[in-house]
């Protein structure tokens, strides 16, 4: 057990060794952060919801939805 | 319709650029991080801490790159979630595991073994260290796989049935999926297309630094390395490029006319080394279609089927249904015409096993779905009024695919002469010229990576998924504007992450000549 404590502290230590170590990658870092908040935070958030997955309850009710839009809705031929 | 459209072409072009964009970074970092790996095997095999200085550098300009590139990808996911929800819902769990698979692979391999790569360095033994690097190069390539067995799928839908009740298609065979042959050619071959590019992006760097007689020794060990591993990558692009052509003979036959703007193909069909599209020109009509053509005899017959005197049929031909069988019989298969009879028919099939299901009459619904599944191998040429609908964009798909040619040749001269002046006119490499034209061709890898993927994914248009759904009806009931919107905020900030990711770059290239990097910190 206290070999697999150690192990887990070791791990932990490297990657905290690792982050402090760092230079060109706080940057990175920061850069990468803002990148997924303005992705998650803003994007999905507030542009990109999922079409089917709201606004209905189950799976039979989106396949029925995207069966009238393939058959008679939006992309009708005629 | 017109409002259609316009979600239609706008909700493409979103698509386009933020593909083109994750594009940018994924060909970089799969090529990067095996020159990377590389040059740390010879520090390991040779003890030479100058190697090590070498290897910390590049991978330094590794991680960068990923850093800028990574989640980029992601956008992609919820368009697909909210412009393409129709799509997103037939393609079903086809998609599902790949990507699944994907996220896992590129999780737990990529963010272990390079956090090893870069925290690594003294706190754990070289071998162990090298070991994490070749690692990460192979999660990086096994990420791509998945994807790019996702988009194969696109192209080449196999290995799944479609079933009516749910709406989708459901996998029943993983293995038809996960080998199809246009996924092998094509994850080869965007592969080795990256080692090519992340090849020229090193060449491109230590030719700069030669430029600048900065850090010269290194600069050279590294422009050797580049050239050979270019060349090598060249020489399997080609490979996959050649077995590429096949399957798109074979699969997507429309899109090889495109490619070569070939409306009435013929026995020991010529290939246009270089021409102009006429943009007059339509199916049936007895224009040239191709102006100031200089041709390769018999060359589209050998490229597309290993055969100079077989058959490649053009535009006309397809759309007709007509072949020239071996025997140089004229045979008519089915015409596009009768395509779009059998897929009105599984779409109006569909429809009335909806009535019937809605009705609750399960006989009703059983022979609605036996004519869905009679007819479905054509199911999108059901939402086609006319079979000139069925082809691609000519003069886009036939320009991008000489761009890709052209680029690739030039490419392939470069790594031959590079590696000639390393070992034969080592002179050379002191001449401003010389790195010069280093420096320039970086843009070129880029220009000619992104032309293949426009020839890829225009050439398969009017498909979303090859023959079963074409884009327009791929797409959510959204508006045009939400769209527009969310396009010009990926513009802008694709503009400004990019902006960031060079300036980045190019600060610590610059620190670079004004250090040793041989000389490990």
């Amino acid at each position: 057990m206290s070999k697999l404590s150690d192990h887990i502290t070791s791990v932990i230590r490297f990657y905290i060794e690792g982050f402090r170590g760092m230079t060109i990658g706080r940057s990175l870092w920061l850069l990468i952060i803002i990148k997924l908040f303005i992705m998650f935070a803003i994007l999905k958030l507030f542009f990109f919801p999922d079409m089917l997955g709201s606004g209905y309850d189950n799976d039979e009710q989106r396949a029925d939805a995207v069966r009238r839009a393939l058959t008679i809705d939006n992309v009708t031929t005629n | 319709m017109n409002d259609l459209l316009g979600v239609v072409d706008w909700s493409r072009a979103q698509f386009a650029l933020t593909a083109m964009y994750h594009w940018l970074f994924v060909p970089l970092t799969i090529g990067l991080s095996v020159i990377v790996a590389i040059m740390e095997s010879i520090y390991v095999r040779t003890g030479d801490t100058k190697w090590k200085g070498i290897t910390k550098f590049w991978m330094t300009l590794f991680g960068i790159n990923f850093a800028c590139g990574v989640a980029t990808g992601i956008i992609l996911e919820f368009e697909f979630g909210t412009n393409w929800s129709n799509y997103s819902w037939f393609v079903g769990d086809i998609f599902g595991a790949p990507l699944a698979i994907e996220g896992i692979v590129a999780f737990f391999m990529e963010a272990t073994f390079i956090a090893v790569m870069f925290f690594g360095w003294n706190k754990v033994s070289r071998r162990f260290h090298l070991t994490a690097t070749w690692l990460t190069a192979a999660g990086v390539s096994l990420s791509a796989l998945w994807i790019l067995v996702a988009n194969a799928w696109m192209q080449n839908p196999v290995g799944m049935v479609f079933d009516p009740e749910q709406m989708r298609n459901v996998m029943d065979n993983f293995t038809e999926v996960a080998f199809n042959s246009v996924a092998m050619n094509k994850f080869f071959h965007a592969v080795f297309s990256g080692w090519v590019l992340a090849a020229v992006f090193v060449i491109g760097v230590s030719s700069w630094l030669l430029w600048r007689k900065s850090n010269v020794d290194a600069a050279r060990k590294s422009l050797r390395i580049a050239s050979w591993f270019g060349l090598a990558g060249m020489i399997m692009t080609l490979w996959t490029g050649d077995g590429s052509a096949v399957e798109v003979a074979r699969v997507q036959p429309m899109k090889l006319a495109a490619m070569e703007g070939l409306y009435d193909g013929n026995v020991g069909q010529s290939l246009v080394a270089v021409g102009f599209v006429n943009p007059d020109k339509k199916p049936g009509d007895n224009l040239e279609a191709i102006k100031g053509e200089i041709s390769i005899p018999y060359g589209l017959s050998i490229l597309a089927n290993h055969d100079p005197n077989s058959f490649v049929p053009g535009i006309n031909d397809l759309i007709e249904g007509r072949t020239i069988t071996a025997d140089g019989d004229t045979v008519y298969g089915d015409s596009y015409a009768d395509r779009i009879v059998m897929g009105k028919a599984a779409r109006e099939a569909l429809a009335r096993y909806a009535e019937a299901k809605s009705s609750g009459d399960t006989a009703a619904m059983s022979r609605a779905m036996d004519d869905v599944m009679a007819n479905f191998k054509y199911f999108g040429y059901g939402y086609l009024d006319s079979a000139e609908e069925a082809v691609p964009p000519v003069a886009l798909t036939f320009y991008s695919f000489r761009v890709m040619v052209m680029a690739g040749g030039y490419l392939l001269l470069l790594f031959i002469a590079l590696i000639f002046i390393c070992y034969r006119r080592k002179a050379v490499l002191e001449k401003p010229w010389l790195h010069w034209l280093g420096i320039i061709s970086v843009p070129v890898v880029w220009i000619c990576s992104q032309a293949g993927w426009i020839v890829a994914e225009v050439g398969r248009q009017p498909w979303v998924i090859q023959d079963l759904m074409p884009t327009r009806a791929a797409i959510s009931g959204i508006t045009t504007g939400s769209v527009q919107l969310t396009f010009w905020i990926f513009a802008v900030l694709f503009t400004m992450l990019l902006a960031a990711e060079i300036s980045i770059m190019l600060r610590y290239i610059g620190r670079a000549s004004h250090k040793n990097i041989e000389q490990p910190e």
